[in-house]
């Protein structure tokens, strides 16, 4: 037996093609979609992933560093390299900011402003870029920086931080905040310095009320007035303390008694995922499953309506095809191989304009195999489900329609 | 007494009920003989359409009997189970329009019924093929319907009402569209096919020009029938 629908689909391929490229574009957004919400959950666990961390510090009754904010003294370090199990510590300090690059960087880009998380590390310890695509890792104390590709900047240029500009030494990839801005990481005494720094009026206003102090500036105590002068002017806060285990040690065991004894929050891996994932991107991926299931329900009301309309069309020949004794499962599965043809079509068309245009998107856009595959049988599902009202209409064609009078 | 071809007794046909009850048909009865071909003529509304519902099995009398190629498929309210197969296997439709399936090719639309049928496609091609060639339209049997004349897609058409061989042929009004010429000559195949295949064909007609052809045609007026002698003009 020939098959009808493939035959109604050769006689009629532009039609389809066209009708399929126009789905093929919605699934394709329904695909970048799902490639958004995958991204997200990536870039959280590269962020995990890249800190190198297996515990991480953070002040008390806080989720921070990255879902809410968090603020400890850099020498809690100290006590905490003192645990048992612990192998490795290291202060870090995060600040999402705009990183302009420096005036007279060159015409075409001179100023050129990026959204990006500024990481201040220690060289050598956890926090540190875990490898680089050009360049050499911070060898300065001050006022060198390794930056994530996505920000645009080049090797040698200079950037602007508040009020100091920086060399970029190194180059690194996929390395970006849970909110997918680029990272740039510069040393931890210059990040400390950006993140709590006051501008130069705020520091002199300062200086000038204790200085009206009678009880801070005392004649008699040489020098005190510039200690606290100092110590006002100085940070010694850092968000997190990233701590690595020792090999064979779980690291609840180190965790729990930083969160007994230190009067500190400590978070594992697993729980700092299920932070970042289950509550930070919590609200966007909701956002986007609205979206997804909204796509999906357009999607199946196109395919309804093309094939009821193609149907419609076809209401003599179906009505001849019935008199001449045609089963009604021989038109029914003409439909739906129409329907499901269609649906194949808009699935690759989409998977191709998706895979194009995913790499344009500001954001990270993962499309995995397996949610192409999901979404082949969603849309071979939808396809089907659609096609039951063309299936419908074309059993109600009484054959004798066809004979006339 | 036939043994094949068509016969009808007392065949009536009631739509609706009660005080709106119309009588499409109220009392038909007709024989056609195996490799004859009569013209079934009457005004609109005269229950044309009707007599061929029934007789096409796609729409089912109230009363009477109905035998199509020896084997009866209604008899007062008993009708035969699989209405489908025997509308695939025993009886042929030639429309007014040819209605071609416009995406298959020529072949196709004449093999489609002997695959429906179960055949191989092979053997099913094969089939339309002598059909085609016998109808004088084998060297269009890669074309599509819509690169076809008129007197082509009617001749396609009914190469198709053949191709499983039917013992009975209806024909809805198959000249209409066509000139004089192409008339007269789809009558004259539709006559030789007749004789060839031992098929017995019933022609609805409006058309002046080929009721002269018919040697027997039926009246129906009022959903009646009468049967008349026909000129039987040579083709």
């Amino acid at each position: 037996m020939i098959s009808l629908a493939g035959r109604d689909i050769l006689h009629s391929w532009g039609k389809f093609v066209l009708t399929g490229i126009g789905l093929g574009l919605l699934i394709g957004v329904t695909l970048s979609m799902a490639g958004i919400y995958r991204g997200m959950v990536d870039d959280a666990q590269a962020l995990l992933d890249n800190s190198g961390a297996d515990l991480w510090v953070v002040q008390q009754d806080t989720q921070g560093p990255y879902a809410e904010s968090s603020s400890l003294r850099d020498d809690v370090v100290r006590s905490v390299l003192g645990l048992p199990g612990v192998a490795r510590a290291a202060n870090v300090t995060y600040l999402t900011m705009q990183v302009r690059q420096s005036q007279g960087q060159g015409e075409a880009r001179d100023g050129q402003e990026v959204r990006a998380m500024i990481v201040g590390f220690e060289p050598g310890q956890p926090g540190e870029p875990g490898y680089l695509v050009a360049g050499r890792h911070i060898t300065r104390s001050h006022y060198e920086a390794v930056v994530d590709v996505r920000t645009g900047f080049a090797l040698g240029e200079r950037i602007r931080i508040r009020r100091h500009d920086y060399t970029v030494v190194g180059l690194t990839r996929r390395m970006v905040s849970s909110g997918g801005d680029p990272m740039v990481f510069i040393p931890l005494k210059d990040a400390q310095e950006a993140q709590f720094l006051k501008d130069n009026d705020a520091i002199l206003n300062d200086r000038a009320r204790t200085a009206a102090n009678p009880a801070l500036n005392r004649p008699g105590v040489p020098g005190l007035l510039e200690a606290i002068q100092a110590s006002q002017a100085a940070n010694h806060n850092v968000n997190t303390v990233l701590v690595q285990v020792q090999p064979g040690v779980p690291a609840e065991s180190v965790a729990e008694p930083i969160r007994r004894w230190k009067h500190l929050e400590a978070y594992t891996r697993a729980q700092m995922e299920e932070i970042l994932i289950a509550k930070l991107i919590a609200t966007s991926a909701r956002q986007i499953a609205m979206f997804l299931v909204i796509l999906a329900v357009v999607s199946a009301a196109i395919v309804a309506f093309i094939i009821y309309t193609m149907t419609l069309g076809k209401i003599r020949e179906i009505a001849v095809l019935k008199l001449i004794g045609t089963r009604n499962r021989t038109i029914a599965g003409m439909i739906l191989q129409q329907a499901l043809g269609l649906g194949l079509i808009g699935f690759i068309v989409g998977k191709v304009a998706a895979t194009l245009w995913a790499p344009i998107f500001p954001k990270y856009v993962l499309l995995e195999p397996g949610d192409a595959v999901r979404g082949l049988v969603a849309v071979m599902l939808i396809c089907a489900l659609a096609s039951t009202l063309a299936i419908r209409a074309a059993l109600k064609v009484d054959p004798a329609a066809a004979i006339g009078g | 007494m036939i043994d094949a071809g068509i016969r009808i007794e007392g065949l009536r046909k009631r739509y609706g009920e009660g005080d709106t009850a119309v009588d499409a048909l109220k009392d038909v009865n007709m024989t056609v003989a195996p490799g004859e071909v009569v013209g079934l003529i009457g005004p609109s509304g005269s229950g044309k359409s009707t007599l061929l519902k029934c007789l096409g099995a796609v729409i089912e009398p109230t009363a009477g009997r109905m035998i199509l190629g020896g084997q009866t498929i209604y008899d007062d309210g008993w009708k035969i189970p699989d209405l489908r197969a025997l509308r695939r296997d025993s009886i042929g439709f030639v429309f007014q329009a040819p209605y071609l399936i416009p995406f298959l090719d020529v072949t196709d639309n004449v093999a489609l019924l002997p695959m429906l049928a179960g055949r191989s496609n092979d053997e099913a091609r094969a089939r339309a093929l002598e059909l085609l060639v016998a109808l004088d339209v084998g060297h269009r049997a890669k074309a599509q319907p819509s690169e076809l004349s008129g007197g082509e897609q009617q001749r396609v058409s009914i190469a198709r009402a053949l191709a499983n061989q039917p013992p009975v042929i209806l024909a809805d009004e198959p000249t209409a569209p066509l000139d004089s010429e192409r008339a007269l000559a789809v009558v004259r195949i539709l006559n030789q096919m007749a004789t060839q295949f031992h098929t017995a064909i019933i022609v609805v007609t409006h058309d002046e020009k080929i009721i002269p052809t018919f040697k027997r045609i039926y009246h129906i007026r009022d959903g009646r029938t009468e049967e008349e002698v026909g000129q039987g003009l040579s083709l």
